[in-house]
């Protein structure tokens, strides 16, 4: 689409020439989905719908217990401690942000009293400061009002490296001013498109200036409230075992009408998917259950004349098989897969092809994903306006067969290819986890035909994604030719998703392996582009940015995208749960509610 | 007999701290940092991690450490959680109660399977009743918990839809009701656990008992004319039990052990499942911990089976 056109299109529904919905369907039409339509808007000067969700209670309580199943069991509940989504999900109970996505990935105002807008006066022109207004009237747990100096206080807790906290990044390169006592501003050094960052979401939560102010820094794990939180929730604290449960009743004086619905809120940890599954889809013992990494199979079966049912929810989470750059299987001043070697196979571009050539999505979503799976060919695949156009994948061993013979690769004497002696051998390690297992042997079998050899290896999950420096077995550290797992997006903007491979973020001995670039991928023009993106606040050249990115890493075959993969709970079937594909599964909590 | 018990007691001590020290050595030296998650997180900048470091003693040399742990541990400070940043004794008190409760019950309802069964087995052997005891008895060790438990669950809780299979330490409900409540949840695991348990010591007591029943004493106790109720008990079973009583005592540590996969399969919030996550989350406080408690409790049953051999054997307490 043209910038003139898009641009005199926002003016339209400015001046009320156009509303606001038929603005979203015409760009649903050029590829453009709600979330990303509705910043262009705020952008442009139009304020965002406040679009309540239906939500058909008339009173507060009265819907009993709200049981949840989560099968990784939250560990501590302070939201800026929160190393996974697990504690990130409990401590949500409890704490709140200013705003979250909704379903349709729109920001929807949980503690402010309006999403900031041009129109409002929320945001500034230069993109270089919003201000937020907060709700009057709401309390924490223990009496005490809400206001502006919590949320600076938030900001100088989670920014103080004393502190330690995990949401660090999302407050350390700004600043946060009281403007007056239910107003603050966040000010940036750069104009920054995508805003809507520090006090949104997880990270977001505000804490009570009250209870934490004497453990900001150094003493930040002595805080009482780190085990018994105190925040502005729909449910008020009442026990917590880590790991195994957390448990809240409704507060009667939350800042909703007529919520929360649930008189009493249980999540209980522990166990595995496939019975969480059988817990609330057969049993009905729970109401809902997280993350549902079971087969599609598995869950058809348990759904047949069961008390529950499926959900599903759309995001950018992506499962793909990476590629490594360099050679794991060498050392280079102590370091395997150094960025001081190539790797002696997959440095050709042909060999890279052939293998993308060789992955039968088709074949993975039918016999796997089912329902929570979609085949792409990109690597970033939301929200809609970032999504290329411009690729597309193929599943065919004739074609990789003679790519391979072209870059010259010929089939030996036992089938396997060699070339100057070498066999074309590849190790392919993943997490130890059912689908992702069944996704390597698919794989392997096409890559037999084709001549290649593939050794399989899991890593159990814990080790595979931990950051242990002295394990040889995480995926930064990448000792293998190529490997599978999902990188999650966790919000409707591809910034940081996308940034992890600039070459900066090469993941090597010195630092680390924190770097997040783990396939050691260098290219200028993805570096160029990357910090061009950055600080472009033209939204449509912004996202033309990111799908040149993608397009990138889709022509240097960095990775091979498997699915795009859809969240995945299960859930009774009374119940009616708000979960949004970008944001955690409790992130609207306050909206649940049982269909009588 | 005191003086004997004392003894024992005496050994226990020096054993406990060879124990502490070889798991602490062990813990120290195996890979994996507690701090790692802030370590690789860029967010955290080194400073942070290293203040941190220097304040659990982490850079210290291990002996040090392990002096600190000794001393900390006697004055009954079991240390700090890395991973839900709450001190490790709240922690394991707050699992403790299910895995007794659990694996108490599971024990008790094998003792009294097994030792009426063994025996009577025993009194007639190769009859039928002998031949289905031992059939059964092989079955039952032959299959693993994690099978049986998904059985019962494929049975009791989905398709008769009989009993829950999500263990709950939080039940809503006073008096009878809570009681009632609390078995209900508890039969699947017990029952598993116990069966499993029963099936093997099934086996150890017929074959205890049967050495002990074609011994010339209770050859003459039966040619002065007693009843064979009072031989079998008064005579056979006594000394048949002291190897029951060692196999039993060596065998609970072990069960805490096994348990682990019970626990995972019920959800049963227990010692077992705190010291798998906090294995796979490096949070080597509560390892050490939780270690050193089953390092106790081998300690504590051997002397408890010491004791009994006493009891059942005055001569063993003489030596």
């Amino acid at each position: 689409m043209l910038d003139k056109e898009l641009r005199s299109m926002i003016g339209d529904v400015k001046d009320g020439r156009m509303d606001r919905r038929a603005f979203i369907t015409r760009m649903a039409a050029v590829g453009l989905t709600a979330p990303l339509a509705n910043q262009l808007l705020s952008i442009g000067g139009v304020a965002m719908a406040q679009s309540p969700a239906p939500y058909p209670p008339t009173k507060r309580g009265g819907g009993g217990p709200l049981k949840l199943l989560w099968w990784q069991g939250p560990t501590l509940l302070n939201p800026h401690f929160a190393t996974g989504t697990k504690d990130q999900d409990g401590s949500r109970l409890f704490y709140e942000p200013l705003a979250s996505w909704d379903v349709d990935g729109n920001l929807n105002p949980i503690l402010a009293a309006e999403i900031p807008s041009t129109a409002n006066g929320g945001l500034a022109a230069d993109g270089k400061s919003v201000t937020w207004k907060i709700k009057p009237g709401v309390k924490w747990h223990d009496g005490k009002p809400l206001t502006a100096d919590d949320l600076v206080f938030t900001w100088q807790y989670a920014s103080d490296p004393a502190t330690a906290a995990v949401s660090i990044s999302t407050y350390a390169d700004l600043t946060v001013e009281k403007v007056d006592d239910l107003t603050i501003r966040i000010l940036f050094k750069n104009p920054t498109p995508f805003w809507a960052n520090a006090f949104v979401g997880a990270y977001g939560c505000v804490i009570p200036k009250h209870l934490f102010a004497e453990y900001k820094g150094s003493k930040s794990r002595e805080a009482p409230t780190n085990l018994a939180p105190v925040g502005t929730g729909p449910y008020t604290f009442v026990e917590f075992k880590p790991g195994d449960l957390v448990r809240g009743k409704l507060n009667p004086d939350y800042h909703m009408p007529n919520r929360p619905y649930f008189d009493t809120i249980d999540m209980k940890g522990g166990g595995d998917a496939v019975s969480a599954a059988r817990a609330v889809i057969q049993t009905g013992e729970f109401d809902f259950a997280w993350n549902m990494q079971v087969e599609d199979e598995v869950l058809l079966r348990l759904e047949k004349g069961g008390k529950g049912k499926t959900v599903y929810a759309t995001g950018g989470d992506i499962e793909f098989i990476a590629i490594n750059f360099t050679d794991p299987n060498t050392e280079v001043d102590g370091e395997r897969s150094s960025m001081k070697t190539k790797h002696p196979i997959l440095s050709d571009p042909k060999v890279r092809k052939a293998l993308a050539l060789l992955v039968d999505r088709d074949s993975v979503k039918k016999a796997i994903y089912g329902r929570a799976g979609r085949t792409t060919a990109n690597y970033l695949n939301g929200p809609e306006k970032f999504v290329s156009k411009n690729t597309s994948w193929e599943f065919s061993v004739e074609k990789a067969s003679k790519m391979l013979d072209e870059a010259g690769w010929k089939v030996g004497a036992d089938g396997i290819r060699e070339k100057d002696g070498k066999k074309l051998k590849l190790l392919y390690q993943t997490s130890t986890n059912g689908p992702r297992q069944k996704t390597q042997a698919i794989v392997k079998q096409a890559c037999q035909k084709a001549g290649i050899d593939v050794e399989l290896k899991s890593v159990v999950a814990s080790v595979f994604f931990s950051s242990d420096v002295a394990n040889p077995d995480t995926y930064s550290k990448f000792y293998s030719d190529i490997e599978e797992f999902q990188i999650p997006m966790t919000q409707p903007d591809p910034a940081l998703h996308m940034r992890r491979y600039v070459s900066a973020n090469v993941a090597t001995k010195e630092n680390k392996w924190q770097g997040p670039n783990f396939p050691r991928y260098v290219n200028k023009e993805y570096d160029d582009a990357i910090a061009a993106a950055e600080t472009e606040t033209d939204l449509v050249k912004r996202a033309a940015l990111y799908i040149k990115c993608n397009d990138l890493l889709w022509q240097d075959t960095v990775f091979i995208p498997v699915m795009h993969r859809l969240t995945v709970d299960a859930c009774s079937t009374s119940l009616k749960p708000v979960v949004s594909g970008w944001a955690n599964r409790t992130d609207n909590i306050q909206d649940w509610y049982r269909e009588a | 007999m005191s003086q004997y018990v004392l003894r024992r007691l005496l050994i226990a001590v020096p054993s406990l701290l060879a124990i502490s020290l070889v798991l602490f050595v062990v813990l120290a030296l195996a890979p994996g940092d507690p701090f790692s998650d802030l370590a690789t997180n860029p967010n955290v900048p080194p400073e942070v991690q290293a203040a941190l470091r220097a304040k659990f003693g982490l850079d210290d040399p291990i002996y040090l450490r392990y002096l600190h742990w000794l001393n900390a541990m006697l004055h009954g400070d079991w240390g700090f959680s890395f991973v839900s940043r709450m001190n490790v004794d709240t922690l394991i008190l707050q699992r403790l109660p299910a895995t007794l409760y659990v694996i108490g019950s599971a024990q008790i309802l094998a003792l009294l399977i097994a030792i009426p069964v063994g025996v009577y087995a025993a009194t007639k052997p190769y009859s039928l009743f002998d031949q289905i005891a031992n059939t059964l008895a092989f079955v039952g060790f032959s299959l693993p918990t994690f099978f049986t438990g998904i059985l019962f669950i494929l049975i009791f809780s989905v398709t008769l839809d009989w009993l829950p299979f999500v263990y709950s330490t939080d039940i809503k409900a006073t008096g009878i009701h809570w009681v009632l409540e609390m078995i209900r949840q508890a039969i699947m695991p017990v029952a598993v656990l116990g069966l499993f348990q029963a099936a093997s010591m099934t086996r150890f007591v017929r074959s205890a008992m049967l050495d002990v029943i074609r011994l010339d004493y209770v050859t003459t106790a039966r040619a002065k004319g007693l009843g064979q109720t009072k031989v079998i008990v008064k005579h056979v079973m006594r000394n048949a039990m002291i190897p029951v009583v060692t196999l039993i005592a060596l065998q609970m540590p072990a069960v805490f052990g096994g348990a682990i996969v019970t626990e995972q399969i019920f959800r049963i919030p227990g010692i077992g499942s705190l010291l798998i996550s906090s294995i796979l989350s490096n949070d080597t406080p509560v390892v050490m911990a939780v270690t050193f408690v089953f390092a106790c409790l081998v300690v504590l049953f051997n002397l408890i089976a010491d004791v009994l051999y006493g009891w059942l054997d005055p001569r063993i307490s003489l030596r």
